[in-house]
């Protein structure tokens, strides 16, 4: 076996090992030592413990000598193991014994006065012990210790030098020895300590242990490899359980431990919560992994998508907290009056799964609708205003959804706009772009493409801004692919115009007398226009050559401008019917009245009848055209929510299953070729994303049930959609990154929760209510439950104070205010941009100058080095101790470094126990200085100046 | 298979804790992590690895093996790092060196570590600083070899105009440092995926 390999050996092992090393004599001493302890502490053990050691002493003597001249490998390593195995049990023993002395102070004064009747036995070795105790934290500490003691041990040392002097490690022996008799020492050193500290002593002793803290605790953040990390983890962590129950004496050293206990165990409780918080956040580990897979834009359509259930969380609270579930509670059970009652018509039916998955019969008659509500003003004992709390809860709805989106766009806009930055685009792009996520062999592939196109990109940039001459033709052919579009989008537009007008008319003559495709006509166009505008747009953006970010934008945009036609279609729609409904509630708001009308007249006839009490579900009422438009939503919602899942189970499991097993039996590759796999399409999922969200929007008012389907709908969707992604899906051809985008698919939230709350709102304040349903029935408008409460619950002066503020005159002035107090907050935002923009110049301006500063520098620097070197030719003796200065250079500019850097430097004490430590374990594998990898070229000491070597701090 | 006692002792598990292994805690305690960890490390050669650590033996895998672990198999830097990280500088790695790796590479690890080790990863021919031989290294295994040599050599002239702010051609650590802290993916409050961030996918 060669050298190298034995020495990685050693290198392995535990420090334990280290005394193998050491000449017979001190370990014999020191074996005598620990006898004579043991004897104190348990005589029974005694005989055995001897003998154990008396083979150890003989073994390891003859295991050194056998490892410095004839290096067998296989015996030594045995032995090793062997006295590893009796070491580590004694060392538990001991450890065990020495921290039970530690915990009671009357055990350990019962161990000092055992020590006393020991003293005149054996004074010498006693003496000597003492004095090794002595030195110990002051080597410690490293400081320049005195007193007689030190020097007759050293003296010792000295003289053991000379015996060892023979053997070819001399310093690694030294150093070994160093440390072991420290070590020896430590242990033995807890019952006499308190006589032997001074307070100066003790005072010391607190700094190094406070330094060796930090070293713990700064531990993580330096770039050492796993192995020193350990050992200098190790030796600190020893050295502060040994002295720190030194500080302080009685009761002072019991609440000092108490203390360092209760820290330790806050900084695990500390570490702890942060590893539960990362556990508690929801999906996460699913969409790193798919992240980790498909790349940062595939993820972040399902941060979205989290981000989405969040709000609909809070949505769903809200409905389900103060509308559903009182109603559900305090309000009139289900059959006590006519609106929560079903029609005696609909009886027979109203429990068919066809009618209830149509949400009619008894669903129609529940809390899901709005038509269940009951027009009473207080509920219960707790007198719950109902209505009052549906309207807010309904106007609560929109207004923390415009809050959280609005917020949430500012946030990220102030995040985008701090990495605008691009003083270091092409540096950025050559360090920072391979994602270290990628464990796909074709993600991989994909990022490896989508990073050269994206040099190409950059290059073309930079080319294209030193001369611009192919400029005319990307942007002839941007604005032609605009000009497509747009007419492409006329087009559509005129088409769905033209149709729902046709439709409107087709209504108007009665259904029966048209044919299926009449009939039908506006869902297939817009199925069929939904289809196929997304690929035509998809061609054309191919014209523009954008960045495929850019690109996946424009896509959204178009397609977002195309679905906007399906969203006025169906509002067109529902306005319709809307008016139908109303035609036909008055005339049967007429017939009642008629009706009543008669029957009153008839009652008051003969006066002593009494008035005959009809069934709830006998009684003749209204179409009640707000749970129809709720169940419109409904039914929308879930239809959408089928044609997904079941798009996604066709389109891209099925399709992924055929590929998959038709290709062993096929002409050609499916798998290269034409079907392949399906990508995920980040575009359409988000569009649909977001108008589902706008449905929701919509139709929350008529039917509060809307929330928690789509909680339910988002629940599924995020783990059929993670599943579907991440078992039958290919990533995509070019994988980007999606940085400013998420802020783009707030945008068009924001759209779309504006489009969606304008019906919404429209209906609210110029439709009146129904008259026979909902909480509002009875009302001109819905809003005028403001205005009750106002009236009746609320003392006098407050309604007169709020009929005063709400008068033109005072609110004319008030809008007036918020208009100019947004236009100075626009302006001033834009004088901030404007100095931001200055400010990032003038910053390059100095960096530049930095730039020609520091060059002018660093030629001074290296012709004074070319001096030195010359006079240090001239003079070889001198060269040691340039030698010296450049190192005193290279050391100060690390500190510089730190400094500059907000870190502290290492703790001088810790530094210099982990290179007194440090050489045993590296010196074979690193010649080098330290901060380099070893086994490779040494630096040149031109060089050498300006490194700073981490792993010296 | 075996439990705690019979791979670690505890004092060892303990010190892994405080060492470093805390920055890839997900899992709610360390053991399992540790013990994952070494499954992970021992079944890339079984017949190597003994499932007793206690006596810290000394067993080295060769690059291949780690090189082909899925976190690191499709990384263009895989020898780069393994070399890096191992203590013998050729990508031979010892268990303390793989959890180190792992460590590092971690979401947990701070960043002035990843820049650290990403400048160690980036510097090839290990002189501590990225001259332009590193940078087309670097540049060819991140496109493959998809570049034409003037567009090489243009990228790198950029590179080094923006980053070098010194003027000597080459990246010091500190231009280094200098440059990646104010990449978008260091400033942003997500975490950077771009810089030497690996998961551990058990």
């Amino acid at each position: 076996m060669s050298q190298d390999s034995l020495d990685s050996l050693v290198t392995s092992e535990n420090d334990i090992d280290i005394r193998l090393d050491v000449d017979d004599e001190y370990e014999q001493e020191r074996q005598s030592g620990r006898r004579r302890k043991r004897r104190r502490r348990s005589g029974d053990k005694k005989e055995k413990k001897k003998k154990h050691q008396r083979r150890r002493s003989s073994s390891s003597a003859r295991d050194g000598r056998e490892e410095r001249q004839t290096k067998k490998r296989e015996s030594s390593k045995k032995q090793r193991e062997k006295h590893f195995k009796e070491r580590t049990t004694e060392r538990n023993e001991e450890e065990a014994q020495t921290s039970s002395v530690k915990a009671t102070k009357t055990n350990k004064n019962i161990n000092n006065e055992k020590t006393r009747k020991t003293k005149t036995a054996e004074r010498e070795t006693e003496k000597r012990n003492e004095k090794k105790m002595d030195k110990s934290p002051k080597t410690i500490e490293r400081k320049e210790s005195e007193g007689k003691n030190t020097d007759k041990s050293k003296e010792r040392k000295k003289h053991k030098k000379v015996q060892n002097s023979s053997d070819e490690e001399k310093t690694k022996e030294e150093s070994e020895e160093d440390k072991e008799e420290q070590e020896e020492l430590d242990k033995e050193q807890e019952e006499v300590r308190s006589e032997c500290l001074s307070p100066e002593e003790l005072e010391k002793l607190k700094e190094a242990v406070d330094e060796r803290k930090k070293l713990i605790q700064s531990l993580r953040v330096k770039p050492w490899p796993m192995k020193k990390k350990l050992v200098s983890l190790r030796e600190s962590q020893e050295f502060v359980e040994k002295y720190e129950g030194a500080l302080g004496k009685g009761k002072g050293r019991k609440i000092y431990a108490y203390k360092v206990i209760m820290t330790k165990k806050w900084m695990k409780f500390e570490r702890d919560f942060e590893n539960f918080k990362t556990t508690l956040i929801p999906w996460e580990m699913k969409i790193k992994e798919i992240e980790s897979h498909f790349g940062s834009s595939v993820a972040s359509y399902f941060i979205f998508l989290r981000w989405m259930y969040g709000i609909n969380m809070i949505l769903f609270c809200l409905t389900f907290g103060l509308v559903m579930v009182p109603e559900a509670l305090m309000g009139r059970p289900y059959g006590s009056i006519p609106r929560k009652t079903v029609p005696r018509a609909e009886e027979a039916s109203a429990m068919d799964f066809a009618v209830l998955w149509d949400f009619g019969g008894y669903a129609q008659y529940s809390v899901l609708f709005y038509g269940f509500y009951n027009n009473q003003r207080a509920i219960g004992w707790l007198k719950f205003r109902m209505p009052l709390s549906y309207f807010l809860v309904g106007v609560g709805t929109v207004a923390y959804s415009y809050m959280v989106v609005i917020r949430t766009m500012a946030r990220n806009a102030n995040e985008s706009g701090i990495g605008d930055d691009n003083s270091f685009n092409f540096s950025w792009k050559m360090f920072t772009s391979w994602d270290y996520l990628i464990g796909n062999t074709e993600t991989a592939d994909n990022k490896f493409a989508s990073i050269t196109t994206s040099f190409k990109e950059a290059i073309l940039e930079e080319q294209e801004s030193r001369k611009d001459d192919n400029i005319h033709l990307t942007r002839f052919l941007r604005v032609l692919a605009n000009f497509l579009v747009l007419c492409c989008l006329a087009g559509s537009g005129y088409l769905i115009y033209f149709v729902v007008r046709r439709s409107q008319k087709f209504a108007l003559d009665g259904l029966e007398n048209h044919t299926w495709w009449e009939r039908n006509e506006v869902n297939m166009v817009m199925s069929l226009l939904g289809m196929f505008c997304p690929m035509l747009f998809d061609v054309i953006s191919t014209l523009e050559n954008y960045h495929p970010r850019v690109a996946l934008q424009w896509q959204l945009g178009r397609i977002f401008a195309l679905f906007l036609g399906n969203l006025y279609t169906f509002i067109i729609a529902l306005m319709d019917e809307i008016n139908l409904k109303r035609k036909e509630e008055m005339i049967v708001k007429y017939n009642i009245t008629t009706w009543e009308n008669s029957f009153n007249g008839t009652v008051s006839e003969n006066s002593t009848a009494t008035p005959i009490s009809l069934h709830p579900a006998d009684v003749p009422r209204g179409p009640c055209w707000e749970t129809m438009v709720g169940q419109e939503f409904v039914r929308l919602i879930i239809s959408d929510t089928m044609t997904t899942y079941i798009t996604l189970l066709i389109g891209d499991f099925l399709r992924a299953v055929l590929v998959r097993f038709l290709n062993h039996c096929w002409c050609w590759d499916l798998e290269a070729g034409f079907p392949s796999y399906s990508e995920f399409d980040v575009s359409g999922n988000v569009l649909g994303l977001i108008f589902n969200q706008g449905m929701i929007w919509m139709g929350a008012f008529y039917a509060p049930c809307l929330p928690a389907l789509n909680l339910l709908r988002l629940h599924i969707s995020m783990y059929l959609q993670c599943w579907a992604v991440m078992c039958c899906n290919v990533p995509q051809e070019r994988v980007f990154k999606a940085s400013g985008s998420n802020n783009f698919y707030m945008a068009m939230l924001l759209v779309i929760l504006f489009l969606s709350t304008l019906p919404a709102i429209y209906t609210i304040v110029t439709i009146p209510p129904s008259f026979d349903c909902g909480p509002f029935s009875g009302k001109n408008r819905m809003f005028d439950v403001i205005h009750e409460t106002l009236e009746s619950d609320f003392p006098v002066w407050f309604s007169k104070v709020f009929s005063y503020a709400s008068n033109p005159g005072l609110v004319l002035p008030f809008i007036l205010l918020m208009v100019l107090a947004i236009y100075y907050l626009q302006s001033t935002s834009k004088n901030y941009k404007e100095a931001n923009v200055k400010l990032k110049k003038k910053l390059q301006m100095q960096n530049e100058e930095n730039k020609k500063k520091n060059k002018r520098a660093a030629l001074k620097a290296q012709m004074d080095l070319e001096e030195a070197r010359k006079a240090s030719s001239q003079q070889k003796h001198v060269s040691p101790r340039r030698h010296q200065d450049v190192n005193e250079i290279h050391c100060s500019r690390q500190r510089h470094y730190y400094s500059k850097n907000g870190r502290n430097p290492a703790p001088p004490v810790g530094d210099r126990s982990l290179r007194r430590s440090a050489p045993r374990t590296y010196q074979h594998v690193n010649p080098g200085p330290p901060g380099y990898l070893p086994g490779l070229p040494r630096q040149s000491e031109t060089r050498m100046h300006r490194v700073p070597s981490l792993q010296r701090h | 298979m075996g439990n705690k006692q019979t791979i670690f002792t505890a004092e060892q598990l303990d010190a892994y804790q405080v060492g470093s292994l805390c920055f890839v805690i997900n899992t709610s305690s360390l053991f399992i992590l540790i013990q994952k960890l070494f499954y992970r490390y021992r079944d890339l050669a079984p017949q190597l690895v003994p499932l007793d650590y206690t006596n810290h033996p000394d067993v080295k895998l060769p690059y291949e093996l780690i090189g082909s672990m899925p976190e690191l198999k499709d990384n263009p830097f895989r020898q780069r790092i393994a070399e890096v990280f191992s203590e013998d500088g050729e990508g031979n790695m010892t268990l303390d060196d793989f959890l180190d790796m792992f460590s590092v590479l971690s979401e947990m690890a701070p960043r002035d570590l990843k820049a650290y080790y990403a400048f160690k990863i980036y510097d090839f021919n290990s002189d501590d600083f990225i001259c332009k031989s590193d940078l087309e290294k670097t540049l060819n295994k991140l496109t493959r070899n998809e570049l034409t040599d003037d567009e090489v050599r243009m990228v790198c002239e950029k590179v080094i105009d923006e980053a070098d702010l010194d003027n000597d051609g080459r990246l010091s650590l500190e231009d280094f440092q200098h440059m990646i802290v104010r990449a978008p993916e260091f400033l942003s409050r997500r975490k950077p995926n771009n810089i030497t961030y690996i998961l551990i996918w058990f």
